[in-house]
């Protein structure tokens, strides 16, 4: 079990969470992520670590409640516990001093990739970071990413922060008019991410993204989470999350996620018409694992 | 079961020419119609009654090739002598003693490519039901509740860690605590058992039997830590160096599913069995939406599964259960050179499968949004033996067809996962990239550290696993007590000669 220690709202739907786990904030690096699971019913969600303290024996994780298990996990608040949670897992970011680096975030992918920024300003890299969101409210991080970048450069969907316009527009500016890349990480949303790679390529930048395909074991076991790249498959789960997105098949990757769309909805919108049922059940679960740690097969079905 | 014992008086043994006209007793099976249905075991487990009958059969051989043909050397003669004078619990405790996990391998071993293949009986008749009484007496022993827990030696104040919890690591732990020694067990997903949780399906191996097994080790001693993978969480050098413990002992399995490597194989709907099973049996997506993971909506839908072993059965039998409206086996070579147990075959037929042997899918072909809708494939011939002896498949030209599927299953095998490998820089590994372990002491190259099981071997079988597990707990207990290595260094291949 993991216990939640701090939780607050960012921005509507996005919450950050600090949760207890020793080993996870020891081991971690830039670019990992955990796989969670909140009841004994529960899916097994990925999530990046967002940022860690060993001291502390805790990690921050960055949610945006997209479906029913992202939206109950935003329902936990302190005192509250994660019945699991597995980790670092994935292959940690590539850094080092590359000269000019460019970070793009896109909505929620600003939590995802600061860690990655922050780890490229610690060695010694020129930091421009780039955040988009649709709007203002959805801006998310700005300070800190501020705190660890030489330049920030903000665009909103419907101009009310920053530049008006999507972060390709930022970045064609910045290639246009500011001095040299060396390499742009983008994350966000996969048309996001591939547009920066077709805004790139021609000029042949290193570009990395993070891939979010779904996932369910996390160590490399079930291939679920398998992606295509030039150099065939790979499993996003121990292989990337990042890889080299002038040669991600983004298409594939938008298409794999749609696999359960329609049981997503469902899920979801039975979860919304009892929230509180399901909150119940997490408590439950952690109850329950609290008296009696040698129950755990609750999936068996006997 | 029925385990009123009072039920039953021990018959006196007919004469070895009239014992082999007492015909094998069968297993009580769920009715292939209802169990299509269900998730419930099909095997009901042998009466009291159908278990004494059948341990009449054994002619009690001088030299019991059974035996040799158990990898473990399964006293059968011995075990089987105690249930007929109806002594099940001492045969339950015989068995223990070479095979700790017998109400597992009662149901799950290849019996007749091993015990039974090798049992006298099979010579002029229906060998003998190894496994069923295997099965029988473990069953027994578990409903009357009477599984006794062994004596635990006085603290070694020696620990061990244990990476991975199938049934290789399982049976190191049992062994390990019973000799005083601290033992934790370290697996990656959240739940205990490998492969028996998250591949072998209910309807063959109930979890609730594995966690009967776990909670006996529990009761022990033995402790569990789920939700760490070695490699990330921590190294094993971490183990060793940090955290104390003074051997370790990885037993990873051969997670790592294979694919085809065929056009189309990563449409929507076209899943590794590894994900298929795991997502029914580990995250009881079959519950949907009472359970939160999700898996392919089979109902009325056709389904193939690509492979003929245990996964393939295991993969096509669950799509069975989840509605399919066709499900196909479809495999290269023919019905007789399947590795699947045999039992699993005839189970798979009888619930309408449809086998589609001599086959072999070469494209998978998707809808306009991307979901697979039908898979071509070619006929094959068995050519001319191979070095390994077997017929190779040979594909026959110009007979290629398209069947239509919404569902496709890939069983093809598993390669070794490389998390502890690649992040132990002095563990040596073979070609393929398992780990490479002295086949009798299972040290590796590095100090303290002890490899067994599928992550040792490639994908191979519960009981091998097993008995990996328990070499490998008494060659951790000498080193534990002796603190010997240099001695054995020469036998174990080096990282330069990687085989
Ligand atoms: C390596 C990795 C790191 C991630 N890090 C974060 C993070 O730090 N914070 C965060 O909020 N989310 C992160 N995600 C995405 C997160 O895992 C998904 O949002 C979550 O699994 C959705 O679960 P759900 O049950 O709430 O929604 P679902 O019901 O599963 O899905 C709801 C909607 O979200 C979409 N969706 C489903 N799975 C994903 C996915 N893996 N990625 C993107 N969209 C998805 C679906 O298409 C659907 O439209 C990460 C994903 C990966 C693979
Ligand atoms: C679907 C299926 C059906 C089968 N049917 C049969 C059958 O009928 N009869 C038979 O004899 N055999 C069968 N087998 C084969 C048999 O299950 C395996 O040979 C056996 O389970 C191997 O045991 P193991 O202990 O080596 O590994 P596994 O059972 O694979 O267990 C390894 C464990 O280690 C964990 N792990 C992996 N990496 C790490 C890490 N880095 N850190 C922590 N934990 C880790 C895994 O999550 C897993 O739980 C079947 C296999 C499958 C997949
Ligand atoms: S362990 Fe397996 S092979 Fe050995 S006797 Fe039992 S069923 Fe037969
Ligand atoms: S070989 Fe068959 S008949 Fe002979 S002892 Fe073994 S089980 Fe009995
Ligand atoms: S999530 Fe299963 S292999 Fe990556």
């Amino acid at each position: 079990m993991f216990p939640i220690v701090e939780a607050e709202f960012l921005a509507p739907d996005v919450k950050r969470l600090v949760v207890e786990a020793p080993r996870v904030a020891r081991k971690r690096k830039a670019g990992q992520f955990v796989i969670l699971r909140l009841h004994d019913r529960g899916e097994r969600i990925p999530l990046t670590i967002a940022d860690s303290d060993p001291g502390r024996g805790t990690i921050t994780i960055i949610v945006q409640g997209v479906g029913k298990t992202t939206k109950l996990l935003n329902m936990l608040g302190t005192g509250d516990a994660i019945l699991d949670l597995v980790g670092p897992l994935g292959t940690p970011s590539h850094v080092e001093r590359f000269g000019t680096v460019v970070v793009i975030g896109g909505g929620l992918g600003a939590a995802i990739a600061y860690p990655t920024a922050k780890a490229m300003k610690e060695a010694g890299n020129h930091v421009v970071a780039i955040v988009g969101a649709r709007n203002k409210e959805l801006v998310i991080l700005e300070e800190e990413i501020a705190a660890i970048s030489d330049e920030l450069l903000i665009a909103t969907d419907d101009g009310s922060y920053g530049r008006r316009g999507f972060v390709t527009d930022v970045l064609r500016d910045r290639m246009e008019s500011g001095g040299p890349i060396d390499l742009v990480l983008a994350i966000g949303p996969p048309r996001m991410m591939q547009a920066v790679a077709e805004t790139t390529r021609p000029r042949g930048i290193k570009t990395v993204v993070s891939l979010n395909s779904l996932m369910v074991d996390g160590t490399g076991m079930c291939g679920g989470c398998r992606v295509l790249t030039n150099a065939g498959a790979r499993f996003a789960c121990v292989d990337g999350p990042e890889f080299d997105a002038h040669e991600v098949d983004f298409e594939t990757l938008v298409r794999r996620n749609r696999t359960y769309l329609k049981d997503e909805a469902d899920s979801l919108r039975r979860f919304l018409e009892h929230p509180e049922a399901e909150l119940e059940k997490v408590r439950e679960s952690c109850r329950l694992e609290q008296r009696h740690p040698e129950a755990r097969c609750e999936a068996g079905r006997s | 079961m029925n385990t009123d014992a009072n039920d039953f008086a021990p018959q006196p043994r007919p004469s070895k020419k009239d014992r082999m006209k007492i015909p094998r007793q069968p297993m009580p099976e769920q009715d292939p119609a209802r169990r299509r249905t269900n998730f419930e075991e099909v095997n009901q487990g042998l009466t009291i009654l159908g278990a004494a009958t059948e341990a009449l059969r054994c002619l009690e051989c001088g030299d019991p090739k059974c035996t040799h043909g158990c990898p473990v050397g399964v006293k059968v003669k011995d075990f089987v002598d105690l249930i007929a004078v109806g002594d099940f619990l001492g045969a339950a405790a015989k068995i223990r003693e070479d095979n700790i996990l017998p109400a597992i391998t009662g149901r799950v071993c290849p019996q007749e490519t091993q015990c039974e293949g090798c049992c006298i009986l099979g010579n002029k008749f229906e060998p003998l039901g190894i496994g069923y009484l295997e099965r029988f007496v473990a069953d027994y022993e578990r409903e009357t509740g009477r599984i006794g827990l062994p004596a635990i030696a006085p603290p070694t104040g020696k620990k061990v860690a244990i990476v991975g919890s199938g049934p290789a690591g399982l049976s190191a732990a049992g062994d390990l605590v019973r000799m005083g020694h601290a033992v934790t067990v370290f697996e990656a997903l959240h739940e205990i058992g490998g492969v028996l949780v998250y591949g072998i399906p209910e309807f063959r191996l109930p979890k609730a039997i594995v966690r009967h097994e776990v909670d006996a080790m529990r009761a022990m001693g033995v402790d569990f830590q789920t939700n760490v993978v070695i490699g990330r969480t921590a190294t094993i050098d971490d183990l060793m160096a940090e955290e104390g413990y003074d051997a370790v002992f990885v037993a990873t399995g051969a997670g790592l599913p294979k694919f085809l490597g065929a056009p189309g194989e990563h449409l929507n709907g076209v899943y590794s069995a590894n994900e298929f099973l795991t997502r029914v049996n580990l995250m009881r997506a079959d519950a949907f939406p009472e359970s939160d993971e999700p898996v392919y909506d089979c109902r009325g839908r056709d389904v193939a599964v690509v492979g003929g072993g245990n996964t393939a059965m295991d993969a096509v039998r669950t799509a069975c259960r989840l509605g399919a409206r066709t499900s196909y086996l479809v495999y290269r070579r023919s019905e007789a050179e399947m590795p699947a147990r045999a039992e699993e075959l005839k189970h798979a037929k009888e619930e309408g499968v449809t086998v589609m042997a001599l086959t072999n899918p070469v494209e998978f072909l998707g809808d306009a949004d991307g979901f697979v809708n039908a898979m071509r494939c070619v006929r094959m011939e068995l050519g001319e033996p191979d070095a390994s002896g077997r017929r190779s498949p040979v594909v026959v030209p110009g007979s290629e067809f398209e069947t239509s599927i919404q569902m496709a299953v890939i069983a093809l095998g598993t390669s070794a996962n490389p998390l502890v490998q690649s992040t132990t820089p002095d563990l040596a590994t073979t070609r393929k990239g398992y780990i490479a372990a002295d086949p009798e002491t299972l040290r590796t190259s590095k100090r303290g550290v002890f490899a067994g099981g599928d992550i040792v071997t490639g994908g191979a079988t519960v009981i091998l696993a097993m008995g990996a597990g328990r070499k490998a707990a008494a060659s951790i207990h000498e080193y534990l007590e002796t603190g010997a290595w240099e001695a054995k260094e020469a036998e174990i291949p080096s990282p330069a000669g990687r085989g």
